[in-house]
């Protein structure tokens, strides 16, 4: 029997939902134009005024935002709220990079909190439930999203945090969790490492779980079922939208469901920036109508996948969107975290190499591999095997450092790292979604 | 009275080696002799040459990363226990080797040649002096 959360929101007629979003779009377009200087300028020079606005029919007439506007607007530039009324901010990673600094009010965390909770209960989570969250806490929305949905639906809630793959094991075996809360690769290491130490799938407590933060394959999901004897959901957010939870996977699993009463979703071309009818792949766009502090209007997410309103087996009336076929930012999500290029180039151009890289990144076994290629220099050079192979290695502890996930280091000979014309080729992505 | 030998950055992959050899050949550089040492991603290629100079430079100007390298160049007596009686004396006068690699001159039906690479080279030369060994100089090695 599938379960809601919130079932008079989540299977509500599709007229509700979309009065609903009609009248909370229009209340946020009004308060953006009053409050934000940044939107209102941006309305302004697009020609258009909170009066234009008169519903959801009406969005389309909205200038976009893109991460090039949060760089811009960084810090406070997009606030929709004094800051005294901001309760927390989330970062995604990256000391360098494009960082995005999300700010929330009490009502924000709580929404987020909410939409977290409908994904938990989707996954068969009650009070009676024992939830382990083992996605990274801190800066990350990951951990926090899921603890704090965790505790709104009364889960008995494991913050474990990422890493330390004996201990979660040991949480999991001995107060016999049964949602696991991660990324899909690190349910998959999980899951691994329960097997080699000969624990079979119904020795294994868990259920369910809800994996996000990166993409990952349906074969990725049958090995992660089977490995760990559970049922695997999907689970999508992004840091600018609140966090995990703006989309979930219901039992069955076929796409995941927008939490519409807070976020509406378009699908437009990329490259006009035309919206695109139902059922067309194209870039995902969310406005989100109920957030406070960080209110997004027609958010570009540069994630590509297609929306569907076909009825959905779970009751659940709310759109579906696919997984997102690929990011055309430049930012890679490799085992879980999150690593900037430019990151990467701050090491190596410290280290006294030149920013002739790659990045090369692969997924064997379920687990990523990460690979950074750089040219080899004259000034390093040395007939020393040992002397080049300490290099490597402060090169590896270097990036490690940085970016808090282990890279294989190559050296390679100048010039065989391809140049190109304009901007470099830096990421060579052949993981299989 | 060291030699000096250059040596050669090489990616372990296919058509490294050759790549760099054919270089050579094409300018005319004729290698006296040759050593490898690898790991599992990278190599470096150690050569003596004729013309050092002239080597270095089409090297660089190929994209090759290479350095040159004092090292030391004795002649062996080809016979049981020549190059036993010459670790000996580096034994005697305390010189540790970093490494070595031999070749031999089609000429010389005598003597083998090894070149030792060895960490304080100057200290090391004047130990094996004392010794009564008497290292190649860069003519020897061009006579070969």
């Amino acid at each position: 029997m599938e379960n809601y959360y919130q079932p008079e929101i989540e299977c509500a007629p599709r007229e509700e939902i979309e009065k609903l979003q009609s009248e909370r779009l229009v209340a946020q377009v009004k308060r953006v134009y009053e409050n934000v200087p940044y939107y209102k300028k941006k309305m302004d020079d697009h020609g258009v005024t909170p009066d234009d606005i008169k519903g959801i029919e009406d969005l389309h007439k909205l200038p976009f935002l893109s991460k090039a506007d949060l760089r811009d607007a960084y810090p406070y530039g997009l606030l929709g709220k004094p800051l005294k009324e901001c309760v927390r901010i989330q970062s995604t990673s990256g000391t360098t990079g494009k960082r995005v600094v999300a700010f929330y009010t009490q009502h924000d965390v709580d929404l987020w909190e909410e939409c977290c909770a409908r994904a938990i209960v989707a996954a068969g989570g009650s009070d009676e439930s024992v939830c382990q969250v083992s996605y990274g806490y801190g800066l990350f929305t990951g951990g926090p999203g899921l603890n704090g949905g965790s505790h709104k639906v009364g889960c008995l809630t494991v913050p474990t945090s990422s890493g330390n793959t004996d201990r979660q094991i040991m949480f999991i075996q001995d107060l016999s969790a049964t949602i696991l809360c991660c990324t899909p690769s690190y349910a998959a290491y999980l899951g691994e490492r329960m097997k080699e130490m000969g624990l079979t799938p119904d020795q294994i407590p868990l259920k369910s779980g809800i994996f996000g933060a990166e993409a990952w394959s349906e074969e990725m999901r049958q090995d992660i079922q089977k490995t760990l004897g559970i049922k695997a959901y999907d689970i999508y957010g992004l840091t600018e939208l609140s966090g995990p939870g703006v989309a979930f996977e219901c039992s069955a699993q076929s796409g995941m469901h927008i939490n519409e009463d807070h976020f509406i979703a378009e699908i437009i071309d990329p490259d006009t920036g035309e919206v695109l009818p139902e059922g067309s792949t194209g870039e995902l766009v969310f406005t989100a109508i109920d957030k406070e502090a960080f209110p997004m209007i027609r958010y570009r997410t540069r994630d590509i996948c297609s929306l569907s309103r076909e009825k959905c087996p779970c009751g659940r009336t709310h759109v579906k969107m696919s997984k997102p076929k690929g990011r055309s930012d430049d930012m890679l999500i490799i085992r879980g975290v999150n690593v900037f290029p430019s990151q990467i180039e701050t090491v190596l151009l410290n280290q006294g190499y030149t920013s002739n890289y790659q990045i090369v990144v692969g997924r064997e076994n379920n687990t990523d591999t990460f690979e950074v290629r750089v040219e080899m220099t004259p000034e390093m050079f040395t007939d020393n095997v040992g002397q080049i192979q300490e290099l490597q290695k402060k090169l590896a502890a270097g990036l490690l450092s940085m970016l808090g996930i282990k890279a294989k280091v190559s050296l390679v000979a100048p010039k065989t790292i391809e140049r190109s014309e304009g901007k470099a080729v830096r990421v060579i992505d052949t993981r299989k979604i | 009275m060291s030699i000096k030998q250059i040596s050669v950055f090489l990616e372990n992959k296919p058509g490294e080696l050759s790549g760099m050899t054919s270089l050579l050949a094409d300018s005319n550089i004729d290698i006296r002799a040759l050593s490898l040492a690898e790991t599992s991603d990278f190599g470096i290629a150690r050569l003596i040459v004729k013309d050092i100079r002239r080597a270095a430079m089409v090297l660089s100007e190929a994209n090759f990363v290479a350095s040159t390298s004092e090292v030391l160049a004795f002649a062996v007596p080809d016979e049981p226990g020549g190059l036993n009686n010459l670790l000996n004396k580096f034994n005697e006068a305390e010189v540790n080797i970093e490494y070595m690699y031999a070749f031999l001159d089609a000429e010389d039906k005598d003597n083998a040649y090894m070149i030792f690479k060895v960490t304080d080279i100057e200290k090391s030369e004047q130990a094996l002096v004392a010794e009564g060994l008497k290292p190649l100089t860069q003519e020897d090695i061009d006579k070969i």
